[in-house]
């Protein structure tokens, strides 16, 4: 369960940092435009929107059509899509199953009255919607308040540029792909980590791994996130 | 400002941050720090961006019969009231800390702990304190080791430890481990906003019998 406590350990956190934290910046999220590797015109367009979810969906497109048409068929889509993901999500939080439901339904409620702060060059759909779905759980489970940094200037208003959009969304697929790469057990403790359950000390008394090991594979997966984002595609 | 700092955030704590799992106190430090530092803000976001993996890959949860007309009908009875979105609004405190101090460096309520050091506790829930201190050019934070983990970000002017030398924006992360005697530089008062979840314990006689009524 929650508690007011930390649920992350640092003991070891006056470690200087390591020197591969420089930049997930470029990696992540912001590709120069003259260095992108696909050409502007190369985006796919999306078309209709109720079509059946793969991979390959564009979400932020979806998303945006909420925004400025107030669709509810394509609503209905990402609703589909991500409620039950959110609600997954809260319950492995420790919300049991009719606190979760609430919340995802609240989420997805969420998702469309703030449509118009989406910045589809930021952040994808998903992650969009895991600060959406984390801060409702902070409210929900532990009553706290989780300050956010000032807002950067740019703020709504601005039209993301395409290529940033496209940057934005490659990154994304190759960051949920080198996740699902982890070995099993790095990954399980990434999402534990998120989860925010249990702290490193819980789990290592659930798992009778020691506290060492937990802290050393946590990083090891970070690292080996930070090397697929890294290389060149 | 952001070419300035030396001292940033760990991944344990950009990781909590994002997680949503770190007491108030701290993620109160973090989103001060992350207003005046793109390296780390950066970093923050693409732990969201970890974050949002992991919701797009966990896997569903089966939903309550009627979940999307439900949500509709949140829909229809509006948008519920939020909390406006930190802006920048100038002054020496980012916008995350002026939220909680109720204006800028002006407004804050000093108390005397001592020595010419001052400090403030800002209300920030349960599990960790925070606090802002004034401590004087020169001057010394009495030497005091650690029972919890502690945060310091400075704000204005210096200070200087064992651990090397802390300016505007640099945040200092100690824990058990630390004994540590920070020092202002000379000239301008250092002001610095600290989280700790445990009372700091002081090595002097003075400031141990001080301690209770002063929280510091």
């Amino acid at each position: 369960m929650l508690t007011d406590a930390q649920t992350i350990d640092f003991a070891d956190a006056s470690a200087p940092r390591p020197a591969y934290t420089g930049k997930v910046r470029p990696a992540l999220r912001r590709l120069p435009p003259a260095k992108a590797p696909i050409a502007e015109g190369s985006i796919k367009e999306t078309g209709a929107t109720v079509q059946r979810a793969t991979d390959e969906t564009d979400w932020a497109a979806i998303l945006l059509q909420v925004r400025d048409t107030r669709d509810t068929a394509a609503f209905a889509a990402l609703f589909r899509h991500f409620a039950p993901r959110v609600k997954a999500f809260l319950m492995k939080s420790g919300a049991d199953a009719a606190l979760a439901e609430e919340c995802a339904q609240d989420v997805m409620a969420t998702l469309w009255h703030k449509a118009h702060l989406y910045d589809p060059a930021r952040a994808s759909v998903a992650t969009w919607i895991f600060t959406i779905a984390r801060n409702r759980r902070i409210d929900a489970l532990r009553r706290a308040r989780r300050p956010e940094p000032e807002d950067l200037t740019w703020g709504p208003g601005h039209e993301p540029d395409q290529t940033e959009v496209l940057a934005q969304r490659q990154d994304s697929a190759r960051l949920g792909a080198a996740l699902t790469q982890l070995p099993q057990k790095q990954r399980e403790l990434i999402e534990q980590a998120y989860f925010g359950d249990r702290t490193h000390t819980e789990i290592a008394a659930a798992t009778g791994l020691p506290l060492g090991t937990i802290k050393s594979r946590i990083r090891l997966a970070l690292d080996r996130l930070r090397h697929e984002l890294k290389s060149p595609n | 400002m952001t070419d300035s700092i030396h001292h940033h955030l760990t991944d344990d704590l950009l990781l909590g941050y994002a997680a949503g799992t770190l007491p108030e106190a701290f993620s109160l430090v973090v989103a001060t720090h992350l207003s005046l530092c793109d390296d780390c803000r950066a970093q923050a976001e693409a732990f969201d961006a970890l974050g949002g993996s992991v919701i797009e890959t966990l896997g569903s949860a089966r939903l309550a019969e009627g979940s999307l007309e439900a949500t509709l009908q949140r829909i229809a009875a509006g948008p519920p009231q939020e909390r406006p979105r930190p802006r920048a609004r100038g002054g020496l405190f980012p916008a995350p800390l002026q939220d909680y101090v109720g204006g800028d460096l002006a407004a804050v309520r000093w108390r005397p702990v001592g020595m010419g050091v001052r400090q403030a506790i800002l209300p920030s829930g349960p599990g960790a304190t925070a606090r802002l201190l004034y401590i004087p050019g020169g001057a010394a934070v009495p030497d005091h080791g650690h029972r919890g983990r502690e945060l310091t970000l400075v704000l204005q002017g210096a200070f200087r430890d064992e651990d090397g030398r802390f300016g505007p924006g640099d945040v200092e992360i100690a824990d058990e481990a630390v004994e540590h005697t920070p020092t202002a530089e000379p000239g301008q008062p250092c002001i610095c906003l600290a989280a700790t979840d445990a009372p700091l314990r002081f090595r002097g006689l003075l400031p141990r019998l001080a301690q209770p009524f002063f929280r510091i």
